[in-house]
């Protein structure tokens, strides 16, 4: 037992004295958060359009100026004429043109009718809509007012309620994708590359004559990591709450509780993929390149799972991070407790025990 | 020249040699490429739908009719009460509640409005807010229905309206795919180039072989080439095989030219390549070297604009994606194949590039020369 606090106080020291890498995996959860938390968001604000007026009347001129005091567009330029348009989309400086029909307000007086037509820039289809959807709900607003005198019979009104999250703040989403994606991410890669490390110096063969058994040389090397994650859970639920006004709905306890079984699966993956791996390139380009893509990408973090292809959505299942994410947003948000959340936890447990073992019999067959 | 070529050599087969990273840096962006686009989707079509309907009217069955024929929306629930189906999004069974009062088709008829519950799990506010948009719409256009069926429309238009119609450019079909594969390919390109070069002189400082480079008739030119030529032949070829399986499996094939594209990534690759030398002359050991490029790697990510259009970060977010080469790669990427972009709208890009180039590369020999 002394042995190892010896080994684990090595390795500490070893990492300790890098104070760069120290920076970076202690840093790296402060801005990624901040920048997700604040920077990222798909609000749409102050986007950039042109407008082509060939009426240039009191109603357009209405028209463009509610369309300029509101926080969504920014009138960037004002075009002559119809060839203008493509070169303006084309050139990417504007996102949607709204084109009004000649003799506009005329139309509108005498036949009731005048034609607004709105060109988005679609190549982000989802942003297209958004756009669309604002410019004419301007559009509406101001007819609506035209017409204050007539109201429609038969009206069904709706009442919207967003749940969990009212304000609807980017951070509820955010966070719990976050916390997935960091604490995998950064767990695998420093357990793997730290074993791999020994290997590539032929440090490991030394290790392993030595009395100490194999699994506690692992263990002291995947400790201080161990550690440094828990500071980085901390830190992220400090700067969620404090910084982000996310509110802890749940048990503490049980939230960290999940965060310490997810953590012990991130590091059996680091573990297995330094038994797959010989050099610390290798080892970062399969935590890097083959986890960071998917793990954002699957975990439903960035786009919900119920609308992937079904092969998708069996795949998912075997990414850690969407199983983890669920108990986030379930216990942090919603509030609930571990009769809901079992589920999750034991798949979590399953995949750290899969991963052990693997590794456990990888790591015999070489040896 | 000489001298170059042996280093070109000995390079190609240090990287030749390792069969897993050979196959990583090949492989796993062919497969990422083919399936993760697939998961990128917003376009929602099954929300599930939990509804309460206390009213049990004819009009509340045709609502409901209505809404789950949509194409939309699952029914997954029947609930007497709005506690019950709150219980099924609490389970994350249902996304959207519609609550349908006792007295809706009543009051609709006789009090000439009524009223309707939705409710939405908004923890995800995007998916949230398509959900509602849709059922507004929905209820709108049903709402329309019972108009037309009381009333007896006047044959001209009484009523002043605007007509607004709507076109999508570049992107007619609204496929997100096309949008998303260009800037995964960038992603890719960057992420296999980065990751190579930025612990390649570390892994030489680590293994002790760059003092006998040092100390070799090899100039530091040639160095420093012999060892960005490599990766960005790799790049290169990462780039092709990308734009091969954007056609095959997607269809995507550029509006632009391939030539402007290639320039714009040989450019770009160069740049690239000097950061993760630049970050290799800081670090010491290699362990050093990826937490620093992880570090980098994630920010350029998070703000190239991938996921989250850059138009909508505040300013001072913004400002920071204008030192982000990323950046640059994703929108040129996307304008070539989706716009068809000439180098005439691209001409900002590409001198920007060339001077984050310039700048990498320059300092990257420099402090190679202070810390050798």
């Amino acid at each position: 037992m002394s042995q190892l606090i010896t080994f684990i106080k090595k390795e500490f020291h070893h990492i300790l004295r890098d104070t760069r890498s120290m920076l970076v995996l202690l840093g790296l959860p402060v801005v990624q958060l901040l920048i997700f938390g604040f920077a990222i968001t798909n609000e749409v604000r102050n986007t950039n359009i042109a407008i082509l007026d060939n009426s240039k009347d009191e109603a357009t001129q209405n028209i463009i100026q509610r369309i300029e005091n509101s926080q969504y567009f920014d009138l960037k330029r004002s075009l002559e004429n119809n060839s203008q348009i493509e070169n303006a989309f084309r050139s990417g400086k504007i996102k949607l043109a709204i084109i009004f029909q000649r003799n506009f307000q005329q139309e509108l007086s005498h036949s009731n009718k005048a034609q607004i037509q709105i060109i988005a820039d679609a190549t982000d289809p989802n942003q297209a809509t958004t756009l669309i959807n604002y410019a004419s709900s301007i559009i509406i607003d101001y007819q609506a007012e035209l017409n204050q005198n007539n109201k429609l019979p038969y009206s069904i009104n709706t009442e919207m309620r967003m749940l969990y999250n009212p304000e609807l703040k980017g951070a509820y989403s955010s966070v719990p994708g976050v916390m997935g994606m960091i604490l995998l991410l950064i767990s695998a890669m420093m357990t793997s590359i730290s074993i791999v490390r020994e290997k590539e110096f032929g440090t490991m063969e030394i290790l392993l004559v030595s009395p100490m058994k194999p699994w506690l040389v692992v263990i002291s090397k995947v400790v201080p990591y161990f550690i440094i994650s828990i500071i980085n859970v901390v830190t992220i639920l400090l700067l969620s709450v404090f910084a982000l006004g996310m509110p802890i709905n749940g048990s503490l306890v049980l939230l960290f509780s999940a965060t310490i079984l997810y953590i012990f699966c991130a590091l059996s993956l680091g573990i297995l993929i330094s038994t797959v791996t010989q050099t610390q390139q290798a080892a970062m380009l399969v935590s890097l390149l083959g986890l960071m893509l998917p793990v954002v990408m699957l975990s439903g973090y960035a786009f919900p799972i119920a609308n992937m292809p079904l092969i998708l959505q069996i795949i998912s299942n075997i990414v850690p991070a969407k199983w983890y994410i669920i108990i986030v947003k379930s216990v942090m948000i919603k509030g609930l407790g571990i009769e809901q959340v079992w589920k999750e936890l034991i798949i979590i447990s399953v995949m750290t025990a899969a991963f052990l073992f693997i590794s456990i019999k990888r790591f015999k067959i070489r040896l | 020249m000489r001298t170059l070529y042996f280093l070109l050599r000995k390079e190609f087969l240090q990287i030749l040699r390792d069969k897993l990273i050979l196959r990583m840096i090949l492989v796993v962006p062919i497969i990422q490429l083919i399936l993760l686009p697939y998961a990128a989707t917003y376009e929602i079509k099954n929300i599930t739908l939990a509804v309460v309907d206390q009213d049990h009217s004819e009009y509340s069955r045709k609502l409901i009719n209505k809404l789950t024929s949509s194409g939309y929306f699952q029914l997954v629930d029947n609930s007497d009460n709005y506690a019950e189906a709150l219980a099924q999004v609490e389970k994350d069974k249902a996304d959207l509640i519609i609550h349908i009062p006792a007295r809706f088709e009543t009051d609709l008829i006789r009090e000439n409005q009524s009223k309707i519950m939705i409710a939405a799990n908004a923890i995800s506010g995007q998916t949230a807010g398509l959900a509602i948009s849709y059922s507004n719409s929905i209820i709108r256009e049903f709402n329309n229905d019972i108009r037309l069926e009381w009333i007896q429309m006047p044959r001209t238009n009484t009523i002043p309206t605007i007509e607004i119609t709507s076109s999508n450019w570049f992107n007619p079909s609204m496929n997100y795919k096309i949008f998303i594969v260009p800037g995964v390919l960038a992603l890719l390109i960057t992420l296999v180039g980065f990751l190579m070069s930025s612990l390649n002189i570390v892994k030489e400082k680590e293994a002790g072989t760059i003092e006998q480079l040092n100390v070799s008739p090899i100039k530091k030119y040639q160095f420093i080439l012999g060892k960005l030529i490599p990766f960005w032949v790799l790049g290169i070829i990462v780039m092709t095989i990308g734009f091969v399986i954007s056609f095959l499996f997607y269809g995507i094939y550029p509006e632009g030219s391939f030539l402007v594209g290639y320039l714009f990534a040989g450019i770009y690759l160069i740049a690239l390549l000097g950061f993760g030398l630049l970050t290799s002359t800081f670090a010491e050991t290699q362990q050093q070297a990826m937490f620093i490029s992880y570090f980098f790697m994630l920010v350029f990510i998070l703000l190239g604009g991938l996921f989250s259009p850059i138009e909508n970060m505040p300013d001072w977010a913004q400002y920071l994606t204008y030192i982000n080469p990323v950046r640059y790669l994703i929108e040129v990427m996307r304008m070539i194949v989706l716009k068809g972009s000439v180098f005439a709208d691209l001409a900002n890009h590409f001198i920007i590039i060339l001077i984050f180039a310039v700048v990498f590369n320059l300092l990257a020999i420099l402090n190679y020369k202070k810390t050798t």
